[in-house]
């Protein structure tokens, strides 16, 4: 039996400990905002925050995971910065098929959180793992710098 | 309430005369009454199969509480559809848009017509039904208002989620109306009163927010991928790496011992042509996927690839150069082509030789469907394009009636025609059937299934040849297309492109060139050959958009000039003049080959690009258009390519004539991403082939573009936007001017001609 810290909540999962951290959300907890898209870390498709970083759920096994703090983007309404980026996303009507764009959100909410007021290279780094096939990549940029932009000057109120 | 009134065809043609008879006023190909003729062929949606519905009572439904439901029959890829037609209705009946719920429809084309999400076709379809449906809906609230109050219903109307009677100044909400509304008449054809377009509170205009986009940016929108259900377990499956190859022999024994694993399940491998059955295999089926993948890894198999076995990239590409060398099988014929060559000198002749490698869809939610089978019925939960193939196949499968097998459509995450076919759901029927009655089973294909196994774009060379005179008049035009065909899917041993393929772009070209010849050469297919979003107009496109800027700068002419020159004066020509009697399946009389909308376009995105203005030393401009699904589009590319060779994109003008704009916003979405896909395919993707097999299997090699090398700025332009014109499509025109433009850009920046892609490096 694996301890999971997903969210805040402690989850308990009886998984091998190889098992992805993805397949243990979504088979065995039944999270199904964190997504599949290629098993082995090169669409950003499932993306989560361990400890707060930036971690693809695909290739991460639950044992790495355990006794350490995850965030899916089913938690990222409890959070300032995640609210800020669904926010941005919406007001940017980034998503087309949608299903990558919780790994995209994600990403961009790990960016902002460390880089508060990215550059373009800045995004362009952070968010090259992250595949989008619809093609929303200059929504996502759009969507990110607004998203900065109402965090810097939230900040200074 | 069961009593449906069902407009009659004819009623629905004597209908839809008007907007025929504005289309082809000045145009004068046809008389109007041909169309009304009973004898005509059917066309458009009417061709298709469940054709188009538009009753009130199977669409709409109003609660007491006044929330107003409309069906989404069409299922959800990430066009917005599951917005837009709803909307529609909502305008026409007045129903304000924060008290409608939409619910989505079962796979049932007989209550709700045509269902089948593919070949730009929702909105060109559906826009006038959806109309029709909100706006019976409207007037029967008004009849019913009108009957409580004793007035007469011409003085009664529907404004936002109220009926009024001004004179009185009395109202009455949709919900205290509904019960009464759904007993009076369903309006006929003739009584309905639609709405004029200045009273549009909707359509055209970007007020209503996408009914999933709250849901998706929180992680709670449901894919197929998502489906659970108590008991259900999870299967993948181990499939012939050849198309065509059988299960040898396999020892199941070590994947058995994997924890969770459950059973292993033979998939028979297809029979006849591969069309949309399951290629076969072996299927893990376990208690998570995970489980089930290490399940399969475990698998020990022997395959007998079959004569598709030898199938390699390398030399058939060398085959289909030959085969383009060489006369094919005739699609148009005008003029004489072989005298006007043999009689041009060297000079004037030009040829070149275009190639697009396969390519695959790899939508970022790969196949996946849910099946469980209990007490003669199935029920299915899937991301599908098109329902009913899948209800279709599963009945054929299980040997039930059609009506034993729900179809409930999930979001799609992404299609782009692969989840046309069905093949993943006949591959969970199968499986299901294998285990005690009643077990849900998920069956999930990994990337890596996605990319080994998909309905590939088809490969394609693309000769062509013109004579050019010395004052830069294209005198003769010989395109020669050498690809497997798409009928080869459905047709054993198929070969040579089929009209529905030569009429993308290669036949219908509506030039001023007084010899012209299409040829398509006979080749065999040895893979899966699908559609993918635009289908042939991809590398028809690619061809002779690049081929006439090569004209061009023979020329010595501007592009955009030579272009238009070769276009000609704005006139609107039967489809069937060019020898294109497919038309994407619509009325020549509705949808001719307008050339005032494709020069419309060209001057848009030029214009949007500042065509002609200096650029920065290495930068280039380039231009390509096209005419498909009924919209006319031109995209101008800006590209930087630097001493090494590496290609930037530093902006993309799309612009699109698809007539009346429903809902700008996703239509700009759509083209955004058009560009996105085109730039994909032009720069980073290839599938090919080597010993039969697919050489790729994930995103590390099979590439897409990535956001590090997509454009800063795509500005889109929208071109008449005209309500007298009947609809275009709008998913699949963006995709095929973009590789054209870009090719033809580098060659402005560099002068180095690029003729294959993708393009990666400029030599």
């Amino acid at each position: 039996m694996t301890h999971l810290q997903v969210n805040g909540q402690t989850r308990k999962v009886d998984v091998p400990d190889d098992m992805p951290l993805l397949w243990a959300l979504r088979d065995e907890l039944g999270m199904t905002g964190t997504k599949f898209g290629c098993g082995i870390s090169v669409c950003g498709a499932c993306m989560v925050h361990i400890d707060g970083q930036p971690v693809r759920a695909c290739v991460t096994p639950v044992s790495a995971a355990a006794g350490r703090e995850i965030s899916t983007i089913e938690g990222m309404e409890a959070d300032r910065i995640g609210q800020v980026v669904q926010q941005a996303w919406a007001e940017n009507n980034v998503a087309q098929c949608g299903y990558c764009q919780a790994g995209q959100i994600m990403t961009a909410v790990s960016l902002l959180k460390t880089t508060p007021a990215p550059t373009e290279q800045q995004i362009n780094d952070a968010m090259s793992g992250n595949i989008c096939r619809c093609g929303t990549y200059p929504r996502i940029r759009a969507a990110i710098e607004q998203a900065a932009g109402s965090l810097v000057s939230g900040g200074r109120q | 309430m069961t009593a449906t009134v069902r407009l009659s065809r004819r009623a629905f043609l004597q209908g839809s005369l008007g907007v025929l008879t504005l289309a082809v006023t000045s145009s004068g190909l046809v008389s109007a009454a041909r169309a009304a003729d009973a004898e005509a062929p059917k066309y458009g949606a009417d061709s298709m199969p469940g054709g188009t519905v538009d009753d009130p009572l199977v669409f709409v439904s109003i609660a007491e509480d006044g929330t107003v439901t409309i069906v989404a029959h069409r299922a959800e890829m990430g066009t917005g559809v599951r917005t837009s037609l709803p909307m529609v209705v909502a305008d026409e009946m007045e129903a304000l848009w924060e008290r409608v719920e939409v619910v989505q429809a079962e796979a049932d084309e007989g209550r709700y017509g045509n269902q089948n999400v593919d070949g730009s076709r929702s909105v060109r379809h559906f826009l006038m039904p959806m109309r029709r449906v909100g706006a019976a809906a409207r007037q029967m609230l008004e009849a019913a208002a009108a009957a409580r109050w004793s007035v007469p219903v011409s003085e009664v109307r529907a404004v936002q989620h109220e009926v009024l009677h001004e004179p009185s100044g009395r109202r009455l909400g949709f919900g205290e109306l509904a019960a009464d509304a759904a007993r009076q008449p369903v309006p006929t054809a003739d009584a309905l009163k639609l709405k004029a377009r200045e009273d549009f509170r909707y359509i055209g205009k970007d007020k209503v927010r996408l009914v999933d986009l709250e849901a998706i940016g929180k992680g709670e929108a449901v894919y197929g991928m998502d489906m659970r259900l108590p008991g259900m377990v999870y299967a993948v499956v181990a499939r012939p790496p050849v198309v065509g190859g059988k299960l040898r022999k396999f020892d199941g024994s070590k994947a058995l011992t994997v924890p969770g694993v459950l059973k292993l399940v033979e998939i028979p491998a297809f029979q006849g042509a591969p069309a949309f059955q399951p290629l076969g295999g072996i299927a893990v089926v376990a208690r998570n996927t995970w489980a089930a993948i290490q399940g399969r890894d475990a698998l020990e198999i022997e395959w007998d690839d079959g004569p598709n076995g030898s199938y390699d990239s390398v030399a058939y590409r060398q085959e289909l150069e030959a085969a383009s060398r060489v006369p094919g099988k005739l699609m148009r014929d005008q003029g004489n082509v072989a005298e006007a060559w043999a009689k041009a000198p060297e000079a004037e002749r030009l040829a070149a030789e275009y190639y697009i490698p396969h390519l695959a869809h790899a939508s970022m939610e790969p196949p996946v469907a849910t099946v469980r089978i209990e007490d003669g019925r199935a029920e299915v939960w899937t991301s599908v394009q098109n329902p009913a193939a899948a209800q279709a196949a599963v009945a054929r499968r299980l040997k039930l009636e059609p009506g034993k097998v729900k179809v409930k459509v999930l979001l799609l995450g992404g299609g782009f025609g692969r989840k046309s076919k069905p093949d993943f759901v006949d591959e969970a029927a199968i499986v299901a059937q294998a285990m005690p009655e009643g077990t849900p089973v998920k069956l999930v294909w990994t990337r890596e299934d996605d990319i080994h196994h998909d309905y590939l774009h088809t490969v394609s060379i693309e000769r062509l040849e013109a004579v050019i005179d010395g004052s830069g008049q294209v005198q003769s035009w010989l395109h020669r297309s050498a690809s497997p065909t798409i009928a080869s899917l459905f047709v054993e041993g198929a070969k040579g492109q089929q009209i529905t393929e030569s009429a993308m772009s290669a036949i219908n070209m509506p030039y001023v060139i007084p010899n012209v010849r299409v040829e398509t050469a006979e080749v065999a297919a040895h893979a899966r050959i699908g559609w993918f979003r635009s289908v042939a107009n991809i590398p028809h496109a690619f061809a002779a958009q690049c081929f006439i800027a090569e004209l061009a700068h023979r020329a010595g002419k501007d592009h955009r000039q030579f272009a238009l020159e070769l276009i000609g004066p704005a006139r609107r020509i039967d489809p069937g003049m060019m020898a294109d009697t497919w038309n994407y399946t619509e009325s020549p009389e509705r949808y001719p080959y307008d050339t005032g909308r494709l020069r419309g376009v060209i001057e848009a995105a030029c214009e949007g690009a500042g065509w002609g203005r200096e650029l920065p030393e290495g930068h280039g401009l380039g231009l390509a258009f096209c005419y498909s699904f009924m919209s006319y589009t031109a995209t101008v590319v800006e590209v930087k390519v630097d001493a090494s060779g590496e290609v930037q994109v530093v902006a993309v003008d799309m612009a699109l004539d698809c007539g009346p704009q429903i809902k700008p916003e996703r239509i700009r979405a759509q083209m955004e991403g058009g560009a996105i896909m085109g730039l994909s395919l032009a720069l980073a993707s290839e599938i090919s082939f080597e010993n039969g097999r697919v050489r790729q299997s994930n995103f590390h090699d099979y590439e897409v573009l990535r956001h590090q090398a997509s454009p800063r700025v795509i500005r889109t332009h929208l071109v008449n936007d005209d309500h007298e014109l009947p609809p275009g499509g709008v998913g699949e025109p963006p995709v095929p001017p973009v590789a054209p433009a870009l090719c033809n850009a580098i060659f402005a920046a560099t002068g180095k001609r690029v003729r294959s892609l993708p393009v990666r490096t400029v030599a």
